[in-house]
């Protein structure tokens, strides 16, 4: 969990353009002082007299002290409340809550770390590469997307990564397929002892198969829909095997949005497993 | 600016709605919990449930649809873990009960008692009936009755029992006497209308459960209307006005249609600081107009309407 998220009216630093995606640097000194790698913020969209009332959440992509704190995320353009984001100018307000979530957990002593990011969910990884590096761990890359310019980091991946394996699904940059389809060799050849991952939940479940097969711990970042994103409203779970072997429906946004990957049930994601703690016997309430 | 729930002082009319305010412990990280002139928790029920499958939710225009199916650790957790933590810090809770029969309702209140820290219990009854081919108690003046009148018999006689209504029905009024004569002490309304969403792209609905509560702004005035229509028949009835509250402005308009206390929902997910937020501006606003007290201002809107502004017009 998150130390104490605040909520700061923020005001935006810089825009930019990454290949596909956007990028708002926002001063936010609260939200930039807590942050650890892992974390993610909500963002209120559309202005004081939107429609839209749920906040949107996105990975902390960088934090820098500049200004007093500022924080870095990167989005895709994906409906309205994007859209409204991507109109953002120098100057402008946007109010943000965070940090919030269970950020990356760090390896105690130095090991091989392998980082998977698949289209934005590479965001997160590099200030977690920081972090590794600061504990003298090894870091390696596997990014992914459908097409080179949704590949998002591969250059900076490739400065501070000791290896970077690309992957697109057209082939139009490193190799054609999936990170999936790379990882096995990646992970023999750079003898990883860990994995972290994050992207979308069909890379999430195949990176934890192949982790489970060479027998080696992953930390996934998963996404679910969420209309709070700090623990309130119950709507962003997933089924979850805990410590004690029971299955739970478990908030993203406050038990995760990392998790062991063998812990997520990733087949029955959008389901409730008929194992899980209170599972229906009727079908009730609303 | 004290508030009366029934014969019970709060320090505020500003609570927090079932199912929006988390255990209390998530909500205390942004503000003191224990101002709020209640929380009201999530609806308990007696097992633990999983609730619903995702996407639970949808955002709408100025609303947003969920289908969490009242996920919850059951009763037995709730009181172990749960109303402890509130209780030990002096936070006023008013318990929220969903079952599926009288039976369970009533289990329940029992169960509630003898336990501490209990402010009111709020009996949800935007439940199915199980013995009803899952119709909802709130849709069905006998059945609500029924439930209210056997927790109002169960619980201790000195906690309010509050029955919570639903918009979507033929008569609320109707709904609302049953329950003042089955024994409730209080009224609470808006609970959620019944919504759907169909997500286009996909060609399928957006909610994975297909229908879900609609809640938010876009809901204020099918929420003025009810308590409205509901303070008109019954005045004597204290009433918790609820449904798309953002601002103090919000808040009074309900207190003006006839609410002696407020609940914030679905604004709580996008401002944390919501209820100390809109118990301030509620109280500039009381100020600005000159009122004292809340109780002058409830219902106040109901005054008959002067038509004499020609006389009174210098012209
Ligand atoms: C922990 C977390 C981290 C995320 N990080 C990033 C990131 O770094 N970059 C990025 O581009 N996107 C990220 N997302 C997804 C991002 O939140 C959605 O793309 C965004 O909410 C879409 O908003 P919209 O109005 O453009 O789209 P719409 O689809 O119109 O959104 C409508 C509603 O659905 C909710 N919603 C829909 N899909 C999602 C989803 N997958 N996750 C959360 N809420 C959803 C929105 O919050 C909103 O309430 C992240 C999501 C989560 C949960
Ligand atoms: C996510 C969510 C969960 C809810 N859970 C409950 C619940 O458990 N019991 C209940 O009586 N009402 C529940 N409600 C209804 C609210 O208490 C409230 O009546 C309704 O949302 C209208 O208020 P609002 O527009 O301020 O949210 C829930 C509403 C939402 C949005
Ligand atoms: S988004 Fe509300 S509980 Fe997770």
């Amino acid at each position: 969990m998150a130390g104490t998220p605040v909520q700061v009216t923020g005001t935006v630093l810089t825009t930019r353009r990454v290949d596909a995606y956007h990028a708002l640097t926002v001063v936010a000194p609260g939200i930039a002082d807590r942050f650890r790698p892992g974390h993610f913020v909500t963002v209120a969209v559309g202005g004081p007299q939107t429609s839209m009332l749920t906040r949107r959440a996105f990975a902390v992509h960088d934090v820098k002290s500049d200004y007093g704190g500022t924080v870095e995320f990167v989005f895709a353009v994906r409906g309205p409340g994007t859209a409204w984001l991507a109109d953002r100018k120098a100057r402008d307000a946007l109010d943000m809550v965070g940090p919030l979530g269970r950020p990356f957990p760090l390896p105690r002593d130095p090991a091989t770390c392998l980082l998977v990011g698949g289209e934005y969910g590479s965001a997160p990884l590099f200030a977690l590469a920081d972090a590794l590096h600061q504990r003298n761990c090894r870091v390696d890359f596997v990014l992914g997307a459908a097409s080179s310019d949704r590949v998002f980091g591969a250059l900076r991946a490739r400065r501070i990564g000791e290896t970077t394996t690309l992957t697109t699904q057209d082939g139009s940059l490193g190799m054609r397929g999936s990170v999936v389809d790379v990882l096995p060799a990646v992970i023999a050849d750079t003898r990883a002892d860990v994995v972290y991952a994050c992207g979308p939940m069909p890379m999430l479940r195949g990176v934890t198969a192949v982790c489970v097969e060479f027998d080696i711990p992953v930390q996934v970042s998963v996404e679910e829909a969420m209309a709070c994103g700090i623990g309130i409203c119950m709507t962003c779970v997933v089924p979850v095997i805990g410590d004690d072997g029971a299955t739970r429906m478990v908030r993203v946004c406050t038990e995760g949005p990392v998790f062991r990957g063998e812990r997520v049930r990733f087949d029955d994601v959008g389901t409730i497993p008929f194992d899980a703690l209170g599972a229906p016997g009727g079908d009730r309430g609303r | 600016m004290r508030a009366y729930l029934a014969h019970v002082e709060l320090p505020n009319p500003i609570l927090a709605a079932a199912g929006c305010a988390g255990t209390g412990r998530e909500l205390s990280a942004f503000a003191d919990v224990t101002r709020f002139g209640a929380l009201t928790t999530r609806s308990i029920t007696m097992a633990p449930r999983a609730g619903r499958p995702t996407p639970r939710m949808a955002e709408t225009p100025s609303g947003m649809l969920n289908a969490v199916g009242l996920q919850g650790p059951g009763v037995e957790a709730f009181l172990a873990r749960e109303l402890p933590w509130l209780a030990e810090r002096g936070a006023r809770t008013v318990v929220s009960i969903g079952g599926g029969s009288v039976a369970e309702y009533t289990a329940l209140a029992r169960r509630l008692a003898d336990a501490p820290g209990v402010t009111a219990v709020e009996i949800n009854l935007s439940c199915p009936n199980v013995d009803d081919r899952g119709r909802v108690f709130a849709r069905d003046g006998g059945a609500a009755a029924e439930v209210v009148a056997s927790v109002r018999a169960a619980m201790r006689y000195d906690v309010p029992v509050v029955a919570k209504l639903a918009p979507d029905v033929a008569d609320v009024v109707a709904i609302a006497r049953a329950c003042v004569d089955g024994g409730a002490d209080a009224l609470a309304m808006i609970n959620t209308p019944i919504g759907m969403s169909i997500d286009v792209d996909a060609m399928r609905p957006a909610l994975a459960a297909g229908t879900g509560g609609l809640s938010g702004p876009a809901i204020r005035p099918l929420a003025v209307r009810c308590v409205w229509q509901v303070h008109a028949a019954l005045p004597g009835v204290p009433l918790i006005g609820m449904g798309g509250v953002t601002s103090g402005r919000d808040a009074l308009e309900l207190v003006l249609a006839g609410a002696c206390a407020v609940a914030v929902g679905t604004t709580l997910f996008h401002d944390p600081y919501a209820c100390p937020r809109i118990l301030r501006e509620l109280e500039e606003l009381l100020h600005e107009r000159g009122f004292d007290r809340l109780a002058d201002a409830v219902g106040l809107a109901h005054r008959p309407a002067h038509r004499n502004d020609l006389e009174e017009s210098p012209l």
